[in-house]
């Protein structure tokens, strides 16, 4: 006998979870898919993003505000930061790398990553901080039904509608064009007058932007954070990436879906202990069966 | 004059620039208990000036490395030790002052020194599997946690010994990069990566979780320091005596690696790393050598974790985080990936320096991730680069050379 609520309960918060790790995941299959490198650093993105916003939700707050509008606020100022980091980072440890070995740009993500964690932790606290619940209720999605959570449904729909606006992006626009063309081949691209440098910038600031909205929903959503949650995201980000294949935009919202609700049912059914280690085992499945990922493509290997 | 005043200007706008990027991080702080933001404006002026200073050396040093390009040529150390009218004197030297190392330093010293030849056996054992096969393992602590909990399980429920567990724990890790190297056979890169690192991972929550066999997060203590002949010892005594096996063992690995970088698989994973399919096309079986990089460079960190849990007599998953995997990787990287010399004195100076920095033992990892962004941006293949295996046709007219 099923208990369908409880069900219902996992499959909601397994959605929920799973368009957090989507939004996030974003940001890694697009710069994969143009510079290909595994940026380390994009976990510490999204969590430099919940901060400021924490930071500044805590500061307005004095004002008597409403929350809805505290929420659009914070939002705004999180993506602006976290983008302005991600091009920092992108012009400090990665730039100088475009020609040298391929393992000096990824050593060189993962100290910067180690870097921005310790730079929270030292010039904020090394210990957990409570996030105010800054998502506005909504009247109707309360009343669906008990077990439906409605702020992850909140979340879920936000996160649907920014990825749609990105899929507009990159399809419609002249940068987003301009992405995809770079992303193909770069040499082409330049010589088709595409101002490369600055297209990968780009890049940056659209993947900071996603991580930060991502960290605004998860503080709302979990209550609190520290400087080491951007590790665990970013990780499993990444996998949820690799899993809808790598440099697949399509790819990466699927797989961080499939992610979130394998955790939640592995963690609902089987075993909470386990939960991280149910994630990295389905990786490992799938690539077996399909190297590529899920959406990816098999591109035959050139000699 | 004009460049020195442009110079001047970027490096304002850099200050600028961190100023406003550093401002909520730096100089507002979240106060939880009375839940307000305390303002430290005094950061604005240091992020400034740091800034400031750090922009223009920024910009010198990358032009610097601009102007030398990407030169070929092999750095000093590289030259002196490749050649072996100076490298057998150098080695006859610092080998007498290894085996003194105890008698000359105080036990502490003793202990740290210890600790970094350890790490000089994971860098070794993992510049099999990185620097010369070229698979990327961001999971290589796994291993080395099956060396560790190995020697911790077996001499705790079968009583075995530190020489007993050994090979065992040899065996063991061998087992376990098998077991990683079969399914991942077929992927390449960055995919391998991150299914390396999802094993580590897999690994550390398993002994975190797994209490009845693990005892979980809280580890095993009392793990027995090995025996020498049933001879009592302190532990002073069985402290220096850890440092010899640690030394004997860093020999004899130096003494593996070195051959079999020039046997027949050590040509094939230096092919392998090279290019994948060219090697296959050469006949190179590609499933055996990988397996064979996977299965060597574990046993390495089998044995190290072996003589890592004697050492501590304690083990717990905490040892054996993702970022021990990043440190072990470091050290082959900054090293100059392949090259023996490199990986050796990165481990001593990764894992000695921190050591010493104690006084700021706040800001050490700050700096030693700065230290790792800083030398892949300007000495991108390491301090010592590897030119082994690589035979670079010289043309005579050296106005003309330049490609590789």
């Amino acid at each position: 006998m099923i208990d369908w609520g409880y069900f219902t309960d996992l499959f909601v918060s397994g959605l929920t979870k799973g368009s957090i790790y989507a939004l996030i995941a974003l940001g890694y299959t697009m710069v994969y898919g143009i510079i290909q490198l595994i940026n380390f650093a994009h976990g510490e993105i999204y969590m430099i993003g919940a901060f400021t916003a924490l930071i500044f939700a805590v500061l307005l707050g004095k004002f008597g505000l409403s929350t809805g509008f505290i929420f659009l606020i914070v939002t705004v100022i999180a993506v602006i930061y976290a983008s302005a980091y991600g091009y920092t980072v992108e012009k400090i440890a990665y730039k100088p790398l475009r020609n040298a070995p391929r393992l000096s740009p990824l050593i060189s993500a993962i100290g910067m990553s180690l870097f921005l964690q310790n730079y929270v932790m030292l010039a904020q606290t090394p210990d957990f901080v409570p996030f105010p619940d800054l998502i506005p209720h909504i009247g109707i999605l309360d009343k669906i039904s008990d077990y439906i959570d409605p702020v992850g449904l909140i979340i879920i729909i936000v996160t649907f509608i920014v990825m749609i606006a990105l899929h507009f992006f990159i399809k419609k626009t002249k940068i987003g064009k301009a992405m995809r063309a770079t992303a193909q081949n770069k040499t082409m691209a330049m010589l088709c007058g595409v101002d490369v440098d600055k297209t990968i910038s780009m890049t940056f600031i659209i993947g900071s932007a996603l991580a930060a909205i991502g960290g605004v929903l998860i503080g709302s959503y979990v209550g609190q954070i520290n400087f080491f949650i951007g590790f665990m995201a970013g990780l499993k980000a990444f996998t949820a990436a690799v899993l809808g294949g790598i440099g697949s935009i399509p790819g990466a919202a699927l797989g961080g879906i499939i992610l979130g609700l394998t955790e939640s049912f592995g963690a609902g059914y089987i075993s909470s202990d386990y939960q991280d280690v149910f994630a990295f085992i389905l990786l490992v499945l799938i690539l077996i069966f399909r190297p590529a990922g899920i959406l990816g493509k098999t591109d035959t290997e050139k000699v | 004059m004009k460049g020195v005043i442009e110079e001047t200007k970027k490096s304002l706008v850099a200050a600028l620039w961190f100023v406003f990027l550093t401002f909520p991080i730096m100089v507002m702080k979240v106060d939880t208990a009375d839940n307000k933001i305390i303002f430290r404006w005094k950061n604005i002026l240091y992020v400034a000036i740091a800034a400031f200073i750090l922009s223009y050396l920024w910009r010198y040093f990358l032009e610097r490395k601009e102007r030398k390009g990407s030169s070929d040529e092999d750095s000093i150390i590289y030259k002196v030790l490749s050649n072996p009218k100076y490298s057998r004197p150098f080695y006859a030297a610092v080998l007498p002052f290894a085996i003194a190392f105890p008698w000359l330093f105080s036990t502490y010293q003793t202990n740290i020194m210890a600790t970094a030849l350890i790490y000089v056996m994971l860098g070794l054992g993992l510049n099999i599997v990185v620097g010369l096969a070229g698979l990327l393992d961001l999971g290589y602590v796994a291993f080395y946690a099956v060396g560790a909990y190995a020697y911790a399980l077996l001499n705790y429920h079968f009583g075995l010994n530190f020489w007993e567990v050994l090979p065992i724990a040899g065996i063991l890790a061998a087992f376990a990069g098998i077991l990683l190297g079969f399914p991942v056979l077929r992927l390449r890169g960055d995919y391998l990566a991150i299914v390396t690192l999802g094993f580590g991972e897999i690994i550390r929550i398993v002994l975190e979780n797994w209490d009845s066999v693990t005892f979980g997060p809280s580890g095993i203590s009392g793990v027995p320091r090995p025996p020498l002949f049933g001879i009592k010892m302190n532990v002073n005594q069985s402290l220096i005596y850890i440092y010899y096996i640690t030394l004997a063992f860093v020999i004899f690995t130096i003494f593996v690696v070195n051959r079999l970088q020039n046997s027949r698989l050590g040509r094939a994973w230096l092919a392998l790393k090279e290019d994948d399919i060219a090697c296959q096309a050469m006949g190179i079986d590609r499933v055996t050598a990988k397996l064979t990089a996977f299965a060597l460079g574990a046993t390495w960190a089998g044995f190290a974790g072996v003589i890592f849990a004697a050492k501590t007599t304690y083990v717990s998953p905490a040892s054996f985080t993702f970022f021990e995997s990043v440190v072990i990787l470091s050290i082959v990287v900054l090293g100059g990936m392949g090259s023996i010399v490199g990986v050796i004195l990165a481990a001593l100076v990764m894992i000695l320096l921190p050591e010493y920095l104690r006084a700021f033992s706040d800001y050490r990892m700050l700096i030693f991730a700065l230290a790792l962004v800083l030398v892949m941006v300007f000495k991108p293949e390491g301090l010592i680069p590897f030119r082994g295996g690589r035979f670079v046709y010289k043309k005579k007219e050296s106005a003309e050379g330049g490609n590789e």
